[in-house]
């Protein structure tokens, strides 16, 4: 079984989980993760997402999606971190999301504050297409005015051109 | 007890100057290019010769150093000035002649009573051997780089026939610190870079300032509220007026000719489109409406059309549009990457930021005669943000140099290049600001 088909059962499985509840679900406590340093673990089938799992669930501490130069459409391998911030907000109605959308330094500023948010956009795009609601989700663009990193090199750009998953309401 | 204090006082007084000329000299000038075939000129020294104490501003070197920054005049290097006339009469046009020199301005400083100072100059043709302007001025004795540029000016449009714009300001962004620690300011200063004020300081980023026609406001995009928003600031008063803050961008604001409207780029439908906002009304009306992203929208002189970057062909590109709305036309046609278009008074030449691979210079489209020629402007390699003089004669714009924002200001020849550096962080998204007398 490759791994798509993997997520794919599990996010059914979840899909089919919550349906058959009813909404008092009770909160679960943190499932605890065993840590898989070199491969992030597919989402958990055991059950729902908790606000612990967000600092120990080894994808959804996955919170940056990059981009290729002057592009705004998630790469393939950013489709399984989709998949699991999508599960959290299915999890979690009352999660919140701000999707900060950044560029490299190079081109105007404006034009790069524009470029950001389509790839907010891109990943809010996502997000929504694994599950998570709109009501949950908010994309603000900072263009190139918050670079991780301030050289002038590919390796530097590279890092830059992202968006940043940054949760306000757990 | 008594004694002490006066020194104390006094030797405050005597310092006081140079520590706030020190604060004032926020960016440095260097003339990186040479200008071998413009108007050799000498500017004499104008020595004060009143009593009752010399202005702190040496307003011949003022002169000097903004005419050899326009690239049309090579000024003779003081040392080299043999002779020292102050007016007329005592000018010996043989000594000029022999040292080849086409123009020469002399002047003295007197005073004008109640701390002021009284400046009178004379241009003379050196070949001719006649005397070509003769003006007087009279200022106090912080608004003498004022009188200076202002002598700059009627010298360059005398010699050039085309008005000077060195008494004029320019408005950037600065940053300083790093990470969380970053803080923004928006500011002003001469159009040498001196006498820089801050306008509004900021933890959150500040950009894309624009000049209001009159020269008294700036809007400009700030961060402050999480999201960007588009504010317009009286500069003198310090009060603003929050006028864009909707879901989405709110980017790149540009005054209209006439100072009545707005053009914006907002994505509140979604994606980036141009509007123009009426400032009386607010009301908004929108002028592109295409799934590209469209923005950077800048005023043609007549107020009659809007140019704007847009990737509607795959790669951003300059366009055109008619401000009333309507279909857009494509402006640059050569380089893969145009953006953030300056347009010159007379609408002939056009500045974007060039982009080649890893490499964005500042090119200038000159339309001057007929078909479109391209020139370079700047070396690159991260050149960014133009934006022309009043006059079209000189060009600012952003460069990065070992890790930090720097400004330029390139002559639209591109022969002379100066780069103001501000002492600490990095400096970008310069504005020109409009001519500060209006005829």
């Amino acid at each position: 079984m490759n791994k798509s088909t993997r997520v794919l059962l599990v996010s059914l499985l979840s899909v089919a989980v919550l349906a058959g509840c009813s909404k008092k679900v009770k909160e679960q406590p943190a499932a605890p993760v065993e840590p898989t340093p070199a491969e992030p673990a597919p989402v958990q089938s055991s059950g729902l997402y908790g606000p612990g799992d967000l600092d120990t669930d080894a994808c959804l501490r996955q919170r940056v999606v990059y981009f290729d130069f002057d592009q705004d459409s998630v790469k393939p391998e950013f489709q399984q971190i989709m998949a699991c911030h999508a599960k959290y907000l299915r999890d979690r109605p009352s999660s919140r999301i701000t999707l900060q959308g950044h560029t490299d330094e190079r081109g105007s500023r404006a034009y790069n504050q524009a470029l950001g948010e389509r790839r907010g956009n891109a990943v809010n795009s996502a997000l929504q297409a694994n599950g998570g609601s709109a009501t949950q989700l908010t994309v603000v663009s900072y263009g190139e005015e918050r670079p991780v990193c301030t050289d002038s090199n590919e390796s530097c750009w590279s890092q830059n051109r992202r968006v940043e998953i940054v949760y306000t309401a757990q | 007890m008594k004694k002490p204090l006066r020194w104390l006082a006094t030797l405050t007084a005597l310092l006081l100057p140079i520590v706030a000329m020190a604060q004032q000299k926020g960016l440095e000038i260097d003339i990186v290019g040479g200008n071998a075939s413009a108007l050799p000129i000498t500017v004499v020294p104008m020595p004060y010769q009143g009593s009752a104490g010399a202005p702190a501003t040496d307003v011949a070197a003022v002169v000097r150093a903004d005419l050899d920054r326009s690239g049309q005049f090579r000024t003779l290097p003081e040392a080299q000035v043999v002779e020292r006339p102050t007016r007329g009469a005592e000018v010996q046009y043989p000594t000029w002649r022999a040292l080849k020199q086409d123009y020469l301005v002399v002047g003295r400083v007197l005073d004008a009573g109640a701390g002021a100072y009284r400046v009178e100059y004379e241009l003379f043709d050196v070949a001719k051997g006649e005397r070509m302007l003769g003006l007087a001025m009279t200022a106090r004795s912080s608004a003498m780089r004022d009188v200076a540029h202002q002598m700059a000016d009627a010298i360059y449009e005398k010699i050039t026939g085309v008005r000077g714009a060195f008494w004029t300001r320019i408005a950037y962004v600065t940053a300083s610190g790093r990470g969380d620690a970053m803080r923004y300011a928006l500011m002003v200063a001469d159009s040498d870079g001196y006498n820089p004020q801050t306008i509004v300081r900021s933890a959150e980023p500040l950009l894309s300032p624009s000049w209001s026609p009159d020269g008294n406001q700036l809007a400009y995009v700030s961060f402050e509220r999480g999201n960007s928003a588009i504010y317009i600031q009286n500069i003198s008063s310090g009060a603003r007026e929050l006028v864009a803050s909707f879901r989405g961008i709110n980017s790149a604001p540009a005054f209209s000719p006439d100072g009545r409207r707005l053009a914006l780029t907002l994505s509140r439908s979604g994606n980036p489109e141009i509007y123009v906002m009426d400032l009386g009304s607010k009301q908004l009306t929108q002028l592109t409406n295409h799934f590209a992203i469209d923005t950077e929208p800048t005023w043609s002189a007549d107020g009659g059309s809007i140019y704007f970057t847009s990737d509607r062909g795959g790669r951003p590109q300059i366009y055109q549009v008619a401000a009333s709305g309507g279909s857009a036309s494509r402006v640059t046609f050569q380089g893969n990457y145009n953006a953030k278009a300056t347009v010159s008074f007379d609408g002939k030449k056009i500045a974007v930021a060039q982009g080649a691979g890893n490499t964005y210079k500042i090119a200038l489209m000159d339309s001057s005669l007929g078909s479109p020629r391209w020139s370079t402007l700047s070396p690159g390699s991260l050149d960014e943000s133009p934006s022309f003089a009043p006059n079209a004669g000189m060009v600012l714009y952003a460069a990065r140099e070992g890790g930090r924002g720097v400004l330029y200001a390139v002559s639209a020849d591109a022969r002379v290049r100066q780069r103001l550096v501000l002492a600490d962080g990095d400096v970008r998204e310069p504005a020109w600001g409009p001519y500060r007398t209006t005829r």
